[in-house]
């Protein structure tokens, strides 16, 4: 009869350590892979599990081998059908064998694949963004929870002991099991005083102060059993985690479409706007995303053409405000979502329109949406130039003064995807003291 | 009749619990030792599931190992194959210890279960315990708690040091891992308390009687007389015991840089390596071996009506799956299947023995119509490597049998020639290439340390006997060398010879490598 061990229940993941090992090393390479993938794929995708595949030469495993390519070798080969001794064979062909095995082999070595979780995932797309530690924690949580007082339970940790109901129970079980209060026993101990301070009165006075000192021992001996305060008195308050109350919203992208925003441009907005969907997924279970384009027109189009099809023409700003007003009225009152907004453009505008496009903010948008954030994306020689001051484009110039008077409206210029979270600084910042506050 | 048959069936159903494992077992182990003859260590089986058996298979088999890396990248690489369904999962795994830990999968049926018993707890675990690899090189029962050691140890490092400066060392270790072995003589005990003690005495006495008039004395002709030069390397490689083939231990004990963590860790990577280094050399026969020994008891099994047809069947469609041999221009040919060989040799073997041919009596006399086919394969268990093995016992018919042929291929040319195929003429050459084909000492890069000047400049010299003009692959290469040089912290140089001309084919030195 031999050992026999289940193993079955022991911890699982010993490889976890070296997975994460593994990808540390492999950082480089994945982040590449990853914004890669940002760059092509759907918005709502960067949140979920990715499949990489990743070139070997990142993590080769150096040894001394053999150059496959010199010397004289031998094979031996099994299946031998027509092949006879002094025969030739062309290698192409023949060398199959040997070759072709070891071809096999490497194309797997080359470029193996395996999956990146969603965790993984985000660490990697975070990574120069340069979000705060505390930000990057919010948004992989997947749903937010709330700590609710739920009545009173009999374990806890002792900062949350809730001393009146404590007390209560400890003053029912004094009382239930005659445990002698301090004023009874202080009497007693008076009387005893008192006839000890009598002058000498003969035996019967002598037989009393023994009664009476019989009588407080017991009382104390009772007062000793039974604890002031037992532990099964003791009562805490309970807490139950409930997730906060989950709306819709809706995000409006907006994008200036024109010739003059390029390959560089056109990523950084995604990148932009991938970071407000992970924000907003955080908090609503439900988010329609909207998608306009817009040169001197404007419409609602799909994902794929919003990035990657062109469009001709001069550039009006406010006809994409003004489609955005349509589509909310038309689809999103704003007693039933929470509607935010992300415009990304260059800056360009027809003269004469962006006072149009403050106009609309001020009087029609601003008060329906929750959060307004408008990036320009300039060249990184540029932003030395201009920095954050008022000077700059006629739009720019036009949505300062927006920014002024509304306090959930952003506004920033970017030229590098570090740049793209402090857009967004107010918007996180908030979101502790939500959590915070009951 | 069939009653009696049904009460002596070990199990019916194909569903297992660890009371027909034990009753399988005993029916097992009975076969193995009384008729087979084996002899094992005690047996250990634990049920595993499949993501420990991935787990397993990242650290290279062993039940503890270090975190490294490298095991996190054959992991996610085994890991996605094994859930894309492109590849299955080994049913059994063994450990060469003592106990002998073996690992069952819960997934297996009963029948597999019994399988996977006979084929790991009795072949490879005897195998193991007898063969002379085994038996000189490994330490069957203090491999788990080194292991233990070496995991410990090298996460109090990382503690200590930090986890780069610990990878860092790990890296260049294991890329040095096949020329961290011993592979003809054993590792040199350290020098005997005696030793020491005889040269600090001389030490002493050299105090003592020194005199510094001696230093006043004009130099002797050493430095212009090359001889004194050459004797003096002479006399530096005896006391370093070059050359050394074995770079692991070389820089443990040589480097000058390395703290005592780092050559502790040098060691341990040095003595996994020596540990799988027998593994290597008999795969053909460790499997034929665990392949044999599971045929022979589940048809014993069977025909003692103690398990079913079906399982039966069962077992036979495994079998025939794991010693199935493909032919060369088959797309699934992924070289010679070990299990094929292996199990077809010993079998082959059984056959010589009972019922001879003419031609086996020609070239096994010493074997052919013995009869006692058991004591002539737990002598070939016991004393041979998969080399020695196949030069002595590959017999002509089972070279008709595979339709084994011998190709020449010269880097030069564009043909494959034909040099032998499985006739009266060809026998001969296969059986010898395809033996040489496993002899790893002959099929690895010889690399040797050469020779080095503790006292000069340092440049640590290795030497490429290179075979049969076949060089080493340059990036590989360089990039080794790179980590050679971080644990010598010297430059170091490799100089590539023909083994046989003595011509020196290529040079190559890290002052040259780019970084």
């Amino acid at each position: 009869m031999p050992n026999f061990i289940d193993r079955r229940l022991n911890p699982k993941d010993k490889s976890l350590g070296n997975r994460q090992r593994f990808l540390k090393r492999a950082r480089e390479e994945l982040k590449r892979v990853i914004k890669e993938r940002v760059k092509t794929g759907k918005i709502t995708d960067v949140d979920v599990e990715q499949n990489v595949s990743m070139p070997a030469r990142g993590v080769s495993e150096p040894t001394f081998q053999p150059d496959s390519g010199t010397g004289e070798r031998r094979h031996v080969l099994p299946g031998n059908r027509e092949f006879a001794q002094g025969d030739r064979i062309p290698k192409k062909a023949a060398g199959g064998g040997a070759s072709g095995a070891s071809a096999g082999t490497g194309r797997s070595e080359d470029d193996f694949q395996f999956v990146l979780s969603r965790e993984e995932v985000l660490d990697l797309f975070f990574e120069d963004l340069e979000l705060p530690d505390m930000v990057k924690l919010n948004l992989k949580e997947s749903v937010a929870f709330k700590r609710r007082r739920a009545g009173f339970t009999a374990s806890g940790s002792p900062t949350n002991i809730n001393v009146g109901r404590t007390m209560r129970n400890s003053y029912g079980r004094r009382i239930a099991l005659h445990r002698p209060s301090r004023r009874e026993v202080e009497a007693l101990a008076d009387e005893i005083a008192r006839l000890e301070a009598q002058p000498e009165a003969g035996a019967k006075h002598r037989k009393q102060i023994a009664e009476l000192r019989e009588r407080l021992e017991k009382l104390e001996r009772r007062r000793r059993r039974i604890p002031y305060v037992d532990p099964v008195d003791i009562r805490f308050n309970r807490f139950e985690p409930q997730p906060l109350p989950n709306a819709s919203a809706v995000m409006f992208c907006l994008m200036d479409v024109s010739a003059s925003m390029g390959e560089r441009e056109k990523d950084l907005a995604k990148r932009f706007f991938v970071l407000l969907h992970l924000f907003l997924k955080r908090r609503y279970e439900r988010i329609d995303i909207v998608f306009i384009r817009h040169t001197d027109e404007a419409g609602e189009v799909d994902e794929n053409t919003f990035f990657y099809s062109k469009q001709s023409g001069g550039t009006v700003v406010s006809t994409a405000l003004e489609e955005m007003l349509r589509v909310i009225q038309e689809r999103y009152p704003a007693h039933e979502w929470n509607i935010y907004a992300a415009q990304a453009s260059d800056g360009e505008n027809i003269s004469g329109d962006s006072e149009r496009c403050a106009s609309l903010l001020n009087d029609d948008l601003m008060r329906l949406c929750q959060y307004y954030a408008y990036v320009e994306i300039i060249d990184e020689r540029e932003t030395e130039i201009f920095g954050t001051t008022d000077n700059g484009t006629s739009l720019w110039r036009a949505y300062r003064t927006v920014d002024g008077e509304w306090p959930n409206f952003q506004m920033t210029r970017i030229a590098k995807p570090a740049d793209i979270y402090p857009v967004f600084r107010k918007l996180f910042g908030k979101q502790p003291s939500i959590q915070m506050g009951k | 009749m069939s009653k009696g048959a049904g009460a002596n069936l070990l199990f019916q159903s194909s569903d297992w619990n660890f009371e027909t494992l034990a009753r399988t077992y005993d029916a097992i182990e009975a076969i193995a030792l009384d008729e087979l003859g084996l002899d094992v260590y005690p047996n250990q089986l634990e049920i595993i599931s499949s993501e420990q058996m991935l787990d397993a298979y990242s650290s290279v088999g062993m039940p503890l190992m270090y975190q490294h890396w490298s095991f996190g990248k054959r992991f996610v690489f085994e890991d996605h194959l094994y859930r894309r369904g492109r590849r299955g999962l080994a049913y059994e795994l063994v450990i060469n210890s003592n106990p002998c830990i073996t690992y069952l999968m819960e997934e297996n049926t009963m029948a597999m279960q019994a399988l996977v018993t006979a084929h790991a707890a009795f072949g490879h675990n005897h195998f193991f315990k007898n063969n002379y690899l085994f038996r000189q090189w490994t330490d069957a029962s203090a491999i788990l708690s080194y292991m233990e050691f070496a995991k410990k140890y090298i996460s109090k490092c990382e503690e200590r040091y930090g986890t780069t400066a610990v990878e860092e060392i790990l890296d260049s270790a294991h890329a040095l891992m096949d020329q961290g072995v011993f592979r003809y003589r054993r590792p040199p005990r350290l020098s005997s308390e005696k030793e020491r003690e005889r040269m600090r005495e001389r030490l002493e006495y050299e105090e003592q009687t020194y005199s510094d008039l001696w230093r006043t004395l004009p130099p002797t002709s050493a430095g212009l007389d090359p001889t004194a030069a050459e004797r003096d390397a002479l006399e530096r490689k005896k006391q370093l015991n070059l050359p050394e083939e074995n770079l692991l231990y070389f820089l443990e004990k040589t480097s000058l840089i390395l703290e005592p963590w780092q050559r502790e860790i040098l060691r341990i990577v040095r003595v996994i390596a020596q540990y799988f280094y027998p593994q290597r050399q008999t795969k053909v026969m460790n499997e034929g071996c665990a392949t044999f020994v599971h045929y022979t008891i589940m048809n014993r099994l069977f025909d003692e009506g103690r398990i079913t047809e079906g399982a039966m069947l069962e077992v036979l469609q495994s079998h025939t799956n794991v010693v199935f041999q493909p032919a060369f221009d088959d797309p699934r040919y992924p070289g010679i299947n070990p299990y094929a060989l292996g199990f077809a040799m010993m079998q082959d073997i059984e056959r010589i023995c009972v019922d001879p041919t003419a031609e086996d009596r020609d070239w096994f006399p010493d074997i052919a119509g013995s009869g006692n086919w058991r004591e002539t394969l737990l002598d070939a268990w016991a004393n041979h490597r998969d080399e020695s093995f196949i030069l002595q016992y590959l017999s002509p018919s089972l070279i008709r049998k595979f339709r084994l042929f011998l190709l020449t291929d010269e880097a030069d040319e564009n043909f494959c020639e034909v040099a032998s195929i499985h006739n009266e003429r060809g026998y001969e050459a296969i059986r010898a290439a395809l033996a040489r084909s496993y002899d790893i000492g002959a099929n690895q890069p010889d690399i040797q340390v050469m020779d080095v000047d503790l006292l000069g400049d340092r440049h640590l010299r290795l030497q490429h006997n290179v075979k049969n003009g076949v060089l080493l692959e340059e990036s590989n290469r360089d990039a080794t060398l790179r980590h050679v040089r971080h644990l010598w912290g010297y430059e170091v140089s490799l100089v590539g010879i023909e083994a046989e001309t003595g011509e020196t084919l290529y040079e190559c030195s890290t002052e040259e490598l780019a970084d």
